[in-house]
């Protein structure tokens, strides 16, 4: 594994190992000493050509905890907003020798596109691209359903999961469904026609237009963010009454298994796609993902880093 | 391939290191076993059963995973990471024993020291090895040694336990260079 641009791009079996790599690190990061030796004089460069607190920030912390130095590059303050190309960013950041980029940018493709060129020789992690993919994001969500609920069990077969919102724009509905599926969960979208994508009946999912239909029989429910930013028409005739067909309040989560979870990538648009009574409440694991999520990218970076790419070094 | 410790030789091996253990620290009460995985965590947890049986009561064992302390990660494709899993009483103050299958260039030990002095300051720190084949590239020396087992760098040793490989054996083979 060079670089992480997608879900699709993962075996199960490459998947799992990111998996249990970030559960060996999360005990690390729980003990006393949280920093590692790993990645000492390893240069990662955070490269953000769009706004995001939790996953810069995570990633920051990820490669701080094993050492690394980390570089952060964001579009706002930068040549970029002077009209820099990606292609000139690129090489200005290999001429200082950047070992990875972690690069999230509004353009879909954008990873892909830095990992394909000759521009640079390291390592690309795509840290969300447009509306195509967010892998790190899919990845501990995963991480925190299988802990919650695959009782020891490797994969999340068997589970139930309902991903609710505006999936249209969403990378992190379109990396999960990737995933979930792939670790053998049942998924199930649920949104308004209006924010479900073109094609949507060729995705290894179920389609509901009916939140209540379902809500008993999850394990845990994905709230999605309703991505203002992004759109450009109407949607949905007004926020009220998006909330009371698909938000999460008090009377769906009554209904909800004693066992099902409540996520949320976040940010969070409280009273929107959420109340703030189920985001508060015991079944949220929002915070936990945000935790998790550091974990889980330290265990991404430690795989695309620590080790050499050439195959079969041996002993 | 011929075979360097066959499984009787291997038992009486772990029963003397045992009774080493105990005869320089004066019982099991201060000791702390930490094996590293994934063979030396076996020999640990033998070692340690063969320590309650003589001594008649539980004693601390563990193991410490050293895979993010090596120096040598970028030579090679990543590893899998092991469980580390410190017993109740930590390392703080204790006299711990690392535990291992082969002592070889020592760079494991090193990264094993460098791994335990995250975790607390231990009274001593002694190091328990099923086999020393020599030529070391630190200065690292065990305090209890299985069999002392001469060999060319070139030569793998290979160390069976009967939970992984079932049976128990050390063999040497010639390594193909």
């Amino acid at each position: 594994m060079r670089h992480l641009l997608s879900i699709s791009d993962l075996s199960k079996a490459e998947a799992l190992q990111i998996l249990n790599t970030a559960e060996e690190l999360a005990r690390v990061s729980d003990g006393p000493m949280k920093k590692l030796p790993t990645l000492r004089g390893r240069t990662i460069v955070n490269l953000f050509a769009e706004d995001s607190t939790r996953t810069r920030i995570s990633f920051e912390a990820a490669a701080k905890r094993l050492s690394a130095d980390v570089i952060n590059f964001s579009a706002k303050g930068s040549s970029v907003s002077k009209g820099e190309s990606l292609k000139d960013t690129a090489q200005t950041l290999q001429a200082m020798g950047a070992d990875a980029v972690i690069i999230r940018h509004s353009a879909s493709g954008a990873a892909q596109r830095l990992a394909d060129s000759q521009w640079m020789t390291g390592s690309v992690v795509n840290a969300g691209d447009g509306t195509h993919e967010h892998p790190s994001q899919a990845l501990l969500d995963a991480f925190t359903i299988r802990r919650h609920l695959a009782h020891g069990g490797d994969d999340l077969t068997g589970l139930h999961i309902a991903i609710v919102g505006d999936v249209l724009h969403s990378r992190v509905a379109r990396s999960n469904v990737l995933l979930l599926t792939k670790l053998g969960a049942q998924v199930t979208l649920v949104a308004p026609p209006t924010l479900l994508p073109v094609g949507v009946e060729s995705w290894p999912v179920k389609v509901s237009y009916d939140f209540d239909s379902i809500i008993e029989s999850v394990d845990a429910v994905m709230m999605l963010r309703i991505q203002l930013e992004r759109m450009t028409e109407l949607f949905f005739p007004n926020a009220r009454e998006y909330s009371r067909y698909f938000g999460l309040n008090k009377d769906r989560l009554k209904k909800m298994k004693p066992t099902a979870i409540v996520m949320h990538p976040g940010p969070m648009n409280r009273g929107l796609e959420i109340t703030a009574d189920s985001a508060d409440s015991a079944r949220s694991v929002i915070l936990e993902q945000v935790t998790n999520g550091v974990s889980v990218r330290m265990a991404i970076l430690y795989l695309l880093l620590a080790g050499s790419q050439e195959i079969g070094a041996s002993e | 391939m011929s075979l360097a410790l066959p499984a009787p030789d291997m038992a009486r091996a772990i029963t003397r290191i045992s009774h080493e253990i105990l005869e320089r620290n004066s019982g099991s009460d201060s000791i702390t076993l930490l094996g590293i995985p994934t063979r030396g965590a076996h020999l640990a947890a033998r070692i340690a059963a063969k320590i309650e049986e003589i001594e008649g009561k539980p004693i601390q064992s563990g193991t410490l995973d050293i895979t993010l302390h090596r120096d040598d990660l970028r030579m090679r494709p990543p590893r899998a990471l092991m469980p580390t899993t410190i017993p109740s009483l930590g390392v703080e103050d204790r006299n711990v024993i690392l535990v291992d299958d082969v002592l070889f260039s020592g760079r494991t030990i090193r990264a094993a020291l460098d791994a335990l002095g995250e975790i607390g300051r231990p009274k001593t720190v002694q190091l328990a090895v099923l086999v020393d084949r020599g030529h070391r590239q630190l200065p690292i020396k065990a305090d209890y040694v299985g069999k002392n087992l001469p060999t060319s760098p070139t030569q793998i040793i290979k160390v069976q336990f009967t939970e992984l490989d079932g049976v128990d054996a050390v063999s040497l083979e010639e390594g193909g260079k």
